[in-house]
């Protein structure tokens, strides 16, 4: 008999990271104070959770919050089904994907900031300049993993359906699109890592509404510990939008050797 | 009901050619089961994907039904070596079933049933809801026979569906493929370049020369319709018939030098 007790064990590597994160946050309380830094250069973590939970009631501060999350999410869904659609046609077109791969390479490599002059000059310091900067930014990453994805389709099984009758529609629906869903997914999840520094580099830079813009301002108000309080909360952000892209991965794709391992008896 | 004439498939690429099948007929009448055997590297997938409407022939034709081939004809079925590719693994046993059905226009309650019988035909009524993923190969393999029977074809043809599994599950899947093809009349074509597994399943057995590829002989094999891996294998007749088939096959290496068959 083992003496186990009842419910699930806690996972080692889930002890090992909470442990972490405790020790980080003691040194970013602890070190400021034992070396004298200056507030306004590394304030104690207590202060800069101070400043930003005086800012977290504000409107203003949920407003930025919502504008964030409102472009990087429509830049992202965007770049999604255009990344795919177009992924799909030149995945699956063997001369499109020759013509077109020479200028995707060229394309693909441009930083996207280095669009921002350009974006602010045609589309202004509007929500659209913005979005064609995330666009920009996450859509290769969406079309390059669809097409990697629609090249790894099993010749067997497109024979089966093939000689099952099943039509060109039916075979992209049926072969090609579960074929191609992982990589479609970590396309995805690459693309919304992407966007979201896109969308905190457009409100910094251009000022277009957003939580980068608000560091901006706390930055030029020479509030340091509300500077640090909000780059905290942009990155909590991408922690968010990681783990909700994983987890739907899992979901969707539980029948996948890189997630079956964990459901299957 | 499955007529190859003359049929012949080059492979032409920059620099060289390779003639895989050079002058292959036969016929398959309705309701036969005929095993097509042959050395290995003799085109024997080539064919099958010939006259499965997968690739186009260099010359000659094939007719199923009394209709040329020019792509998958619709009264076909085929079971591919492979299956852990075959069988869709984002789909589960039922829906791999159900699929080509959904596309041949069959009503959902029609579905259901075929499913269900085909699934029960094999021995995996119980595992619908299962993914091909999590069988063993014999049972993956008996989803791609329960797949290829619901979808009732007027011919199923069978590409070395037994190679990849042990001998036993093997022994299994042929007297299952037996007792189907008892039950239903299907007419069978199954490829394989397995002597004993060819005189044992066929009523007839074809035999192709090493590449270029012609048909050698064509035998039949009068063996009692009932038949068991112990009696029909001890049998002085199937000794004879292996004993022959076998010598066609080590004569046809040999006449292309190649007295290993690598």
């Amino acid at each position: 008999m083992s003496a186990r007790p009842a419910g699930p064990p806690v996972p080692r590597t889930v002890v090992l990271g909470a442990t972490g994160l405790g020790l980080t946050a003691l040194a970013a309380e602890v070190l400021p104070r034992v070396l004298g830094v200056p507030d306004d250069v590394l304030p104690p973590l207590s202060v800069i959770l101070g400043a930003l939970a005086a800012e977290v009631p504000t409107p203003q501060f949920r407003a930025a919050l919502a504008a964030t999350t409102v472009q990087w999410g429509l830049g992202l869904a965007i770049a999604v089904v255009l990344g795919v659609a177009v992924g799909v046609v030149l995945g699956s077109v063997p001369w499109l994907r020759r013509l077109t791969a020479s200028t995707v390479e060229f394309l693909r490599p441009i930083p996207s900031v280095a669009l921002v002059p350009l974006a602010v000059l045609v589309l202004g310091t509007q929500l659209r300049s913005a979005l064609l900067l995330i666009v920009y930014a996450s859509f290769w990453q969406v079309l390059v993993q669809t097409m990697y994805g629609v090249a790894d389709v099993d010749p067997v099984a497109e024979q089966t359906a093939r000689s099952y009758g099943l039509g060109r529609w039916a075979r992209v629906r049926h072969v090609l699109w579960p074929t191609a869903q992982p990589y479609v997914a970590t396309g995805v999840r690459l693309a919304a890592a992407v966007a979201l520094i896109l969308a905190i580099t457009a409100e910094l830079v251009i000022g277009s509404p957003g939580l980068g813009r608000e560091i901006a301002a706390a930055q030029s108000g020479g509030a340091t510990a509300l500077v640090y309080g909000l780059v905290l909360v942009t990155g909590l952000l991408g922690l968010v939008v990681n783990v909700g892209v994983r987890a739907l991965e899992r979901r969707l794709l539980r029948w996948h050797v890189s997630v079956r391992g964990e459901v299957a008896p | 009901m499955l007529e190859v004439r003359g049929l012949r498939k080059v492979y032409t690429s920059r620099d060289r050619t390779v003639e895989a099948l050079r002058d292959i007929t036969f016929s398959v009448a309705a309701g036969e089961l005929v095993c097509l055997v042959g050395p290995s590297g003799c085109g024997k997938t080539t064919l099958l994907k010939c006259l499965a409407g997968l690739l186009g022939p260099t010359g000659g034709e094939v007719r199923v039904e009394g209709r040329p081939v020019s792509g998958p004809p619709p009264g076909m079925a085929v079971v591919f070596q492979e299956y852990g590719r075959s069988l869709f693994p984002w789909m589960t046993v039922a829906q791999n079933v159900e699929l080509p059905l959904r596309h041949k226009g069959r009503g959902r309650a029609e579905r259901r049933r075929l499913v269900a019988e085909s699934l029960a035909a094999v021995g995996l009524a119980h595992t619908p809801d299962a993914y091909p993923w999590q069988l063993s190969g014999g049972m993956q393999q008996r989803v791609a026979i329960a797949r290829a029977l619901a979808y009732e074809p007027h011919v199923m043809l069978m590409d070395e569906p037994f190679a990849a599994v042990d001998a036993q599950t093997r022994a299994d899947l042929e007297d299952l493929i037996r007792t189907l093809w008892d039950r239903t009349g299907v007419t069978t074509l199954f490829v394989t370049h397995d002597i004993d597994e060819a005189v044992y399943l066929g009523e007839r057995v074809v035999v192709l020369s090493s590449s270029p590829t012609v048909v050698q002989d064509d035998l039949p094999v009068d063996l009692p319709r009932e038949r068991d891996q112990l009696d029909t294998r001890a049998m002085p007749r199937f000794t004879e018939l292996r004993t022959r088939v076998y010598g066609e096959i080590r004569a046809a290496q040999r006449a292309a030098g190649r007295p290993d068959g690598a």
